[in-house]
């Protein structure tokens, strides 16, 4: 019986091993996003975003060996990195994902590729992870983002901030890898730029009273407040505190706070207040948003783009290497997003597969005008916006 | 005319903030230490009492609000109120025969009693939770604004606005009003003079004939209408989240502590100490002082003694002092 038993097991080893040594047909994506937290407002457009990309390749019939793939959701929290790890954990072991598109804020995407993705040699593209931080983190070249670094978002809120004329602001940031990161890069770009920032304060997410934080920030002084917070949490009870007593009425808002969520909490109390995101502008954008409203969501939400493109990077590389190994993958994503060869936009990933087969070469650009720099991030192109009658207005790309 | 402006900023930036608070605290510290005076324990769910009394409210007043019955200017959680205090009543007073009463016919030891009410934190949290969720919550209307910075500029012509939320204006009358009536319940009334006599010995008071399960029964409806009461109040002028609830605990029993436990007029003055406390310490005092200083003295810093990340700390140490100065609180309460 033991012996019978001994072999059953070996048998299905096998069985198993050499189910997943062969060719590779059928695979899994993990889009491990924050669902739930205090970005929850823009997870569900980028979820989205990557599960179009993914419906398109299949139904386009061509990926390599007729293979299907299946996108698998995972909670990355965006506060809790062992919440996000545990959930990265689940989509490889147990989902048996082959590569990651996630995760979503800045300190749970560090965590989850360090402790899951680069252990396993799994390919991880976040769409959105912003922190500077991440640029130096040790990645064996298998990490990339299609946001760019906060470094860069600094320069351009300063650019942003000092067209408008204002030279003296205060500053408050949410206290963890972005918010901090954002904070220190912005805060040194404009006193390089000639600005002074009267106060940078932490302000912790999930209380119910910001009056305290919004009155050392009053005393402080500025002619505008800039709030590198979060839209569902800190950053809007700043900002409903700031209102409430009459301490500051224009708000400087980066990428986290650009949504309709706020609008809708302050609508016109809001008028007059700027910001930033990292956006792509142009044709590319623009045929994208039309294909997310036929696909029922919304397009031009932060970061919608970059999760359709981490996605189509992902299989892209996979169908160009036949290969799901994540080292194998990186150095193919790296030629895929740079070219040179054929421009690929959205909506054409079927015709870029054919390319591949064939052959050729493609340079991806994507619904966010794809071009990797230095360890693997975007360059990055900004949207400026204002607040005008309680509506989110573009007014240009920096 | 710098003085004005200095006077103006802080009563808008610490001022009414801190009596708002301090309202709110106060209210809560009262409902705990009339538990502790009269059922002699510490009781730990006390904070999610006021969730749960808050998230009834909350209910009826959606209720309210989708058959279009308002009061305007005034909030339509106050007509919801009754509603919230009945429930809680309701759920107080079940908890009491289901749980407590067992253990005081047991004559249990207050620290046995203290263990139990951490159990009865953790269901009435996880039941606030199952029926409301754990997200924020808003749920005022009304009128926002007694007096908005704003206004209060165009009126005045001062450089610094003064905003007074109607929230902050309800809690601090409410407030007045509900700890008068409290006192005047205490000591005019038999049932109050009773419950005192209970408090102040046990025995003493059950040989005079008083029927102990009554007075027991009177502090529960007390308790779940203060705790009801502090609970929305709290809730309309910052905003109802369950999680908020249970991290008010901290604060509350400060000021009941700081005030000397069992004492109903030191629950009220350590609560006030305990708000202005936190507001004024970590304060950023430059915009004042800039103002009402000669400008040689004006401070280049933000003469902040605490970074705001450290505002819970604040009522530590006040209790710390306290409980090593004076361990029976400021105005005459029992020793922990």
């Amino acid at each position: 019986m033991r012996k019978l038993l001994l072999a059953t097991t070996a048998a299905i080893t096998t069985a198993g091993a050499a189910m997943a040594g062969g060719h590779m047909k059928d695979v899994t994506i993990g889009v491990l996003v924050a669902f739930t937290g205090p970005l929850e407002s823009l997870a569900p457009p980028i979820a989205e975003g990557a599960e179009l990309a993914i419906k398109e390749v299949n139904d386009s019939g061509k990926f390599v060996d007729g293979g299907v793939i299946t996108p698998v959701r995972g909670d990355s929290t965006c506060v809790d990195a062992g919440a996000a790890t545990a959930a990265a954990e689940r989509l490889i072991t147990a989902e048996g994902a082959s590569a990651i598109m996630g995760a979503m804020c800045s300190g749970a995407t560090g965590a989850v590729f360090t402790n899951v993705s680069r252990p396993n040699g799994i390919l991880q593209i976040s769409p959105s992870a912003t922190s500077p931080g991440l640029t130096a983190l040790e990645d064996d070249n298998l990490f990339f983002r299609l946001a760019p670094s906060d470094a860069r978002q600094g320069e351009v809120m300063t650019d942003v901030i000092m067209d408008k004329g204002f030279k003296e602001v205060a500053l408050t940031y949410t206290n963890n890898d972005y918010g901090k990161g954002l904070a220190d890069s912005f805060q040194s770009a404009f006193e390089a730029a000639g600005g002074t920032v009267t106060i940078s304060a932490a302000h912790e997410d999930g209380k119910s009273d910001y009056s305290a934080e919004v009155g050392a920030l009053a005393s402080a002084g500025g002619e505008v407040l800039v709030v590198a917070g979060y839209a569902d949490q800190g950053g809007a009870g700043v900002i409903q505190a700031a209102l409430d007593s009459g301490a500051f009425d224009t708000f400087v808002l980066p990428d986290g706070m650009v949504t309709s969520a706020l609008t809708d909490r302050f609508g016109a109390d809001l008028d007059g207040s700027f910001g930033q995101n990292p956006s792509a502008s142009g044709d590319a954008a623009a045929s994208y948003e039309q294909m997310a409203e036929a696909a029922g969501f919304d397009g031009s939400s932060p970061y919608a783009k970059e999760g359709y493109d981490s996605a189509a990077l992902i299989m892209l590389a996979m169908h160009a290497t036949g290969s799901t190994e994540g080292k194998v993958l990186a150095e193919k994503v790296w030629e895929l997003a740079n070219g040179p060869g054929e421009k690929i936009y959205p909506g054409e990933l079927g015709k870029a597969m054919e390319i591949l087969s064939a052959g050729g070469a493609i340079d991806y650009e994507g619904a966010s005008s794809v071009n990797l720099i230095g360890p693997g991030e975007a360059s990055g192109s900004y949207r400026e916006i204002v607040v005008e009658g309680g509506e989110i207005k573009e007014v240009g790309f920096r | 005319m710098d003085f004005l402006n200095a006077l103006v900023a802080l009563t808008n930036f610490v001022i009414i903030p801190a009596t708002a608070y301090g309202s709110q605290l106060a209210l809560g510290a009262l409902g705990v230490t009339l538990i502790y005076g009269i059922l002699r324990f510490s009781n730990f769910a006390h904070g999610d009492t006021m969730a749960f009394g808050a998230m009834v409210t909350i209910l009826v007043t959606w209720a309210f609000q989708k058959m279009g019955v308002s009061i305007a200017p005034l909030p339509t959680a106050l007509l919801a109120l009754p509603f919230g205090i009945a429930a809680t009543a309701a759920l107080v007073i079940g908890t009491d025969r289901a749980v407590y009463r067992f253990y005081r016919e047991k004559k249990a030891a207050p620290v046995t009693l203290v263990i139990v009410s951490m159990g009865v934190m953790f269901v009435m949290n996880g039941l606030v939770r199952f029926i409301i969720g754990v997200d924020d919550q808003r749920f005022g209307d009304g009128a926002r604004f007694i007096i908005s910075a704003r206004d209060f500029k165009e009126m005045t012509g001062l450089r610094e606005g003064l905003a007074i939320k109607t929230s902050a204006g309800l809690t601090i009358i409410t407030a007045v009003i509900v700890v008068a009536a409290l006192f005047w319940f205490l000591n005019k009334t038999r049932t109050g003079k009773s419950m005192r006599a209970y408090s102040d010995n046990e025995d003493l008071a059950l040989l005079s004939g008083i029927n102990p399960e009554r007075v027991v029964m009177v502090t529960w409806l007390i308790v779940a209408a203060l705790a009801t009461i502090a609970g929305t109040l709290y809730g309309l002028d910052k905003s109802f989240k369950p999680f908020t609830y249970f991290q008010l605990l901290l604060p509350i029993f400060a000021s009941a502590i700081v005030g000397g436990l069992g004492n109903p007029l030191g629950a009220i003055a350590g609560g006030f100490l305990i708000a202005y406390s936190e507001v004024a310490v970590t304060y950023a005092w430059k915009k004042v002082l800039t103002y009402s200083l000669p400008e040689s003295f004006a401070p280049e810093g933000l003469a902040q003694l605490l970074s705001t990340d450290y505002k819970h700390a604040v009522s530590f140490v006040i209790l710390i002092i306290v409980l090593l100065f004076k361990p029976t609180g400021l105005f005459k309460g029992k020793s922990v």
